[in-house]
């Protein structure tokens, strides 16, 4: 008996199979490991180094070792703390403007009517579209001459120079950015739609509650997981928005467009301040990193 | 009831021509000759269609240069996604080896970590790369990665997302076919490469377009690493053109137009798969 259970434990311990798939799980995915670790665990030490330096590659001295200065500089700096500001207007504004519009279309697609693959597609298009594409048809759209502007003169007012205008210019990224989001947010709103069960919206017709409380104490509190799940991958999506601001007003007028990601692109690749840049990627990076770590706590505890 | 299906209908298709407005005004602009694109009111459709600003963009710009980097760039990142993401991605799903565990919460955790925070290490680790750019073996001497194919390639080549989203997959599918596999003597490789490979074709559909789409919209890294012309992708081609003084709205609505039917045709081919990839993917997580 005793022999027998030797017989069955121990060569599988060393049975070709395991060894076997040791090595070839090694091998198939060493591949990835070897360039994950070259372009994102190495740049992150080196980052983290560079962040207690001083460092400006024109002059020809390699970094300077000063310790936590460098965050002192930016944490003290008003410049950093504006581009946090105009992160946070951005990354909100375009969320207070997505998710009740996503949701209401969500709930308007949700059903079967005539044409209502077509329609769900379309809204998604402009999730598919780069975001530089979109910035280009919105350059027009924003300009002197452009819809908006002729909108605006149907009705005796204007013209207004959306993007140049101090007080416009990041309503006007948080309406374009918005737009682009909007379908996207729509379908995850709608696959959360579908996990309800119909049953349950039944049974509240038939103990009487209109459409309206159904939907305010039925469906809402089912869809606030995916809600949430929505708000925070936009949120720590949009923190890091660049390209559509470059393009659309570079930062300005007067940096009231200047988000974070802008600022240490600037610092870094304008004014050549590779260290202190670098100080700010790492904030943003702590930042961002508390926000995706309270979004796992908070749906692993919602699934409980 | 019927009646009240084709109001929805109606309504939704209200909503989708307000949203579908900006397309509509891309396609008109790009159709339309100069003196159109600049009169004003703008008109909703072009008076003279013509072909004129696509014919201007293609022979005066960079576009066919920027074009083909684009499809180069996407192309390459496409099979290196489809092939690590499946290798990695099998192997933590089904073979039993020592470090599986971290190494997969590893590369989750590369997925959490913002561009920008290797922005700067990276760009300095392509300057230094060794031999290439005219670098000698310690990366001193040349430019290195910077303004090559290789520097483009070196951050999209393994997307972690990817090998998360093949992981998922291969986790839902029966072991009875590798054992079977390994009665018949074949070895782990083997049975990845013909047993459980051939039939993962809706996530290698989904890794497929997220790393093209991924790589051909790809802005920051490629604004930093590229700086001559004929090294530009088409979002930085997109975006020089837009800064250039008066914009010509005509070219640049036609250039917009060629860098986003390869997008829109690529999801439309693999939709079907597309869609049904992620809701496999996303039941688990």
């Amino acid at each position: 008996m005793s022999l027998k259970g030797t017989v069955t434990t121990a060569p599988r311990r060393v049975s070709p199979s395991r060894r076997g798939q040791g090595v070839a799980g090694w091998t198939l995915v060493l591949p990835s490991i070897l360039v994950l670790l070259v372009v994102v665990a190495v740049p992150i030490g080196y980052g983290f180094y560079l962040s207690l330096t001083s460092y400006n590659p024109v002059e020809t001295t390699g970094p300077k070792f000063h310790g936590l200065t460098g965050y002192l500089q930016v944490l003290t700096s008003g410049e950093f703390w504006d581009a946090l500001r105009v992160t946070v207007l951005y990354a909100f504004g375009t969320l207070a403007l997505t998710v009740p519009a996503a949701l209401g279309l969500a709930l308007l697609v949700n059903g079967k009517f005539p044409g209502v693959a077509l329609f769900r597609g379309a809204m998604y298009l402009p999730r598919v579209v780069s975001l530089v594409a979109v910035s280009m048809i919105w350059l027009w759209l924003y300009s002197r001459e452009g819809y908006f502007n002729h909108l605006l003169d149907l009705v005796g007012l204007g013209p207004v120079e959306f993007l140049t205008d101090e007080a416009t210019a990041l309503p006007s990224l948080i309406v374009m950015r918005a737009w682009k989001a909007l379908g996207g947010s729509m379908i995850i709103f709608l696959a959360g739609l579908q996990t309800i069960p119909k049953e349950l919206i039944q049974s509240a017709a038939v103990d009487g509650a209109g459409r309206f409380r159904t939907f305010r104490h039925v469906t809402l509190p089912l869809l606030m997981p995916i809600t949430t799940y929505v708000v925070v991958v936009d949120l720590i999506y949009l923190a890091q928005s660049f390209s559509e601001i470059y393009i659309l007003t570079s930062g300005g007028p007067l940096g009231s467009t200047t988000v974070v990601n802008m600022l240490v692109y600037k610092e870094a690749f304008e004014n050549f301040k590779l260290g202190e840049a670098s100080s700010m990627a790492f904030v943003l990076f702590c930042m961002i990193f508390a926000l995706a770590y309270a979004n796992v706590r908070f749906l692993s505890r919602g699934k409980k | 009831m019927t009646g009240r299906r084709w109001l929805r209908t109606a309504v939704v298709g209200v909503v989708t021509a307000i949203v579908m407005l900006p397309f509509w005004w891309l396609l008109s602009l790009a159709f339309k000759p100069a003196t159109e694109v600049f009169s004003y009111p703008p008109k909703l459709w072009p008076e003279n269609f013509t072909f004129e600003n696509f014919a201007y963009v293609w022979e005066t710009t960079n576009l066919p240069v920027a074009l083909t980097n684009s499809a180069i760039v996407g192309v390459l990142t496409m099979l290196s996604n489809v092939l690590t993401a499946t290798m990695a991605g099998y192997a933590f799903a089904r073979l039993r080896f020592t470090g599986n565990r971290p190494l997969f919460v590893a590369t989750l955790g590369a997925a959490m970590v913002p561009a920008v925070v290797q922005l700067i290490p990276l760009f300095l680790i392509a300057q230094k790369w060794p031999l290439s750019g005219g670098n000698d073996l310690f990366g001193e001497g040349g430019s290195g990665l910077l303004n090559s194919y290789g520097g483009l390639l070196l951050p999209l080549l393994v997307q972690p997302l990817n090998v998360f989203l093949a992981r998922q997959f291969f986790l839902d599918l029966p072991e009875e076919m590798a054992e079977a596999a390994r009665l018949d003597g074949a070895s782990e490789l083997r049975i990845f490469w013909s047993v459980y490979l051939p039939i993962a074709r809706p996530v290698v559909a989904t890794i497929a377009v997220l790393s093209f789409t991924g790589a051909w919209e790809d802005f920051l890294w490629p604004l930093v690493v590229v700086s001559s012309p004929d090294m530009q992708t088409l979002p930085l081609a997109l975006s020089t053109y837009a800064a250039s003084g008066v914009v010509q709205y005509g070219p640049l609505m036609a250039a917009t137009v060629i860098a986003t039917v390869p997008v829109i045709a690529v999801f439309l081919a693999a939709q079907r798969h597309f869609v049904a990839g992620l809701a496999s993917g996303g039941v688990k997580g």
